[in-house]
């Protein structure tokens, strides 16, 4: 599900870019509004850390507007300040070598194919799965589990919607690797969630029935 | 594709979901997967995954981020502006402190120089002892959350720091960057000044 603005928010976009560029920086809070979760969402996913995440944030948001004059129409202003903000909150993990504990995957080469190892039955979701604070957190703890490569990628195709060229262009790697990443991304989410969330807490409706088509 | 592998299905799955296969490429997947518990299995969790992390409510903002990401664009777009209001919020209190200087000579009990009183008009007072990091144009108190160990703290006054052009931290030194009109009509501070007279 990719989500489009409608042609004439992209416009009115462009005309408060404008403005902006001309000497109105009061409306700049205005134009990055619809982003700013967006924003802290990037940044979260790569450092893991909500204090960093905004202030990262914050420090994009601002780089947009001492920038804003380099922005060109032809690129999506959301994209752009995405860009931003994964730039952004690359260095500062870089800075700070946040990855003390190697996540999974980064040693397995990217090339290589990854087979899932989970079978278990994993059917429906419950609206409500969200609302129970386990499964958020059992969400956000396997997503930090993973490489910051495939991190990266997935937050901002399958969580930010983006399409692949636009991830593409965000981080700066080619579309076939995006691909690759998001695969792997997906399938070893999959295989932390799958076992944990299939068998404990929601399906054992499915269970009860017997069945089982793994057997 | 002959037979179809589920090696080779677990390989294309995500471009199954994405719609990005060819049709006949897809109608092969198809017939495989529907006999295939394995490659269902797959397919669902895979969904499951994507419909989850897909919910908008998985993420929470911190409480009050966007209400201190409108104050820091606010300090930060507007520094042309204050500049020059801040330059007339000057002149105007140095005329005020001088009069009331004057005024007070007069009466004979002077208590505060004009200089302190310049400190307590301006946002963050001159000589608090603050920090400044590498990584932003930003000072805070040295106890403020985000600065770590790792950022290089480097002290100095809080005069300096304005001086080399950083501004002060929204988080920790809040009580400070008060709205623009707030400095302007500083009322605690003249109410103060006036009640030394």
């Amino acid at each position: 599900m990719v989500v489009k603005a409608a042609p004439d928010a992209d416009t009115q976009e462009q005309i408060l870019v404008k403005r902006i560029q001309n000497g109105e920086p009061d409306k700049f809070y205005e134009l990055v509004k619809p982003y700013e979760r967006r924003v802290y969402t990037a940044a979260f996913a790569i450092l893991r850390n909500a204090a960093d995440a905004e202030e990262v944030a914050q420090e994009a948001i601002l780089k947009a507007f001492a920038n804003l004059k380099q922005f060109r129409a032809e690129s999506r202003f959301s994209t752009w300040l995405i860009q931003i903000a994964v730039n952004e909150a690359r260095m500062r993990r870089r800075k700070e070598h946040a990855e003390i504990m190697e996540p999974i995957g980064e040693r397995q080469e990217e090339d290589g194919t990854y087979a899932p190892r989970e079978f278990a039955d994993w059917r429906e979701i419950p609206s409500e799965a969200l609302e129970r604070s386990e499964v958020r957190e059992l969400l956000l703890e396997s997503l930090a589990s993973l490489g910051g490569k495939y991190r990266e990628v997935f937050v901002l195709r399958d969580i930010q919607h983006l399409s692949i060229e636009e991830v593409a262009d965000a981080l700066g790697i080619s579309r076939a690797s995006v691909k690759t990443r998001l695969l792997r991304a997906r399938l070893m989410l999959r295989d932390l969630l799958a076992p944990r969330i299939a068998s404990g807490w929601f399906s054992r409706a499915s269970f009860e029935k017997g069945n089982k088509p793994w057997q | 594709m002959a037979v179809t592998q589920c090696e080779q299905v677990w390989e294309q799955i995500s471009d199954y979901i994405d719609g990005e296969l060819d049709a006949g490429l897809r109608v092969t997947l198809d017939e495989h997967i529907q006999g295939c518990p394995r490659c269902t299995s797959v397919l669902q969790g895979t969904r499951n995954v994507l419909a989850l992390y897909g919910d908008e409510r998985l993420f929470k903002v911190p409480t009050g981020y966007s209400w201190r990401m409108r104050r820091r664009i606010a300090s930060d777009t507007q520094v042309r502006r204050r500049v020059v209001i801040g330059w007339l919020v000057a002149t105007a209190a140095v005329a005020l402190a001088s009069a009331s200087v004057a005024l007070a000579d007069r009466l004979g009990s002077a208590k505060e120089s004009s200089k302190s009183v310049m400190a307590r008009l301006g946002h963050v007072p001159a000589d608090l002892e603050v920090v400044v990091t590498d990584h932003a144009k930003l000072f805070h108190i040295k106890e403020c959350p985000f600065v770590r160990e790792t950022d290089h703290p480097q002290a100095m006054t809080a005069a300096e720091a304005e001086r080399q052009g950083y501004v002060p931290c929204v988080r920790c030194l809040g009580q400070y960057v008060g709205e623009l009109a707030a400095r302007l009509v500083n009322r605690k501070a003249f109410a103060g000044f006036l009640a030394t007279r």
